[in-house]
């Protein structure tokens, strides 16, 4: 059986699930950072995946630019961690139940 | 069965097995094994990148992913001192919801790509090299290409500002 566009969306998914599982169980926000970078890249996945079955180009101008607000996202995202980290003294979501600082 | 077949089921098989290795290492609880499973993961799925033909996007997914988000992950890692926090305990509470709320929802995946009559595609013939993503993206995608452009200089100065000692 070649591999076709659903075999790619079936690892896109799974991976997105991963990504889920891992926002979820674990309780570091670094490790639930990366956790949302890996749903991030399951949806690249599907998009190529798309474009290249569809024959259009026009999924892969949009990963390139998911790729590129992820990277925005990310540096904003890890300097609030930091900015946290100074504040509590902890990057573990169980001590950062309080909305004010 | 071709190579490029086999190749498909390798990196697939890696990406989940690295995913996987992410967010729950049995070893190691430390976040740098985690981030050098992520690095593994974009490696991998940047040669499903070149399995799709998209081999700009994965030179991309190689350069930004593994080249600067991952060493920024590392930066702040190292940078705030994590090492009373591997030792605790994962809820197993949380673990039993997010296996079932993940599965059921992996459920409703799969069985929505199972119920999608996919009709056998033409042979898929485009190239994702970067002359034809160049020449797309500054025809169509300008006014996004722009746009994303103010958007990481505003994320710089959001840095910049969040990053000063106090936040005033």
């Amino acid at each position: 059986m070649p591999v076709g566009l659903e075999h790619y969306l079936t690892v896109s998914f799974l991976l997105f699930a991963l990504g889920l599982l891992g926002v979820i169980m674990r309780r570091n926000l670094l490790v639930i950072y990366m956790s949302l970078e890996l749903m991030l890249n399951a949806a690249n996945l599907a998009l190529v995946a798309f474009s290249r079955f569809n024959n259009k180009l026009d999924g892969q101008v949009l990963v390139f630019f998911i790729i590129t607000v992820a990277a925005a996202e990310v540096s904003v995202g890890l300097a609030l961690i930091v900015a946290l980290y100074r504040r509590r003294q902890s990057a573990h979501v169980e001590d950062l139940t309080s909305m004010k600082l | 069965m071709d190579l490029s077949n086999i190749l498909f089921y390798v990196f697939a098989a890696l990406t989940l097995l690295c995913g996987v290795l992410v967010i729950a290492n049995p070893f190691s609880r430390n976040p740098v094994t985690s981030a050098m499973f992520l690095v593994l993961t974009i490696i991998s799925m940047a040669g499903l990148f070149v399995l799709l033909h998209a081999f700009f996007l994965a030179a991309v997914q190689i350069l930004v992913y593994a080249g600067a988000v991952i060493v920024l992950f590392l930066f702040v890692i190292m940078l705030l001192d994590l090492k009373e926090e591997s030792r605790r305990k994962i809820k197993i509470y949380g673990v039993i919801a997010g296996v079932i709320s993940v599965g059921a929802i992996l459920a409703i995946f799969l069985k929505s790509l199972r119920a999608t009559n996919l009709q056998p595609q033409p042979s898929p013939s485009i190239e994702g090299g970067t002359a034809a993503l160049g020449k797309l993206l500054f025809t169509n995608y300008v006014l996004p290409f722009e746009v994303v452009s103010v958007l990481l200089l505003v994320a710089m100065i959001g840095v910049i500002l969040l990053s000063k000692k106090d936040l005033k």
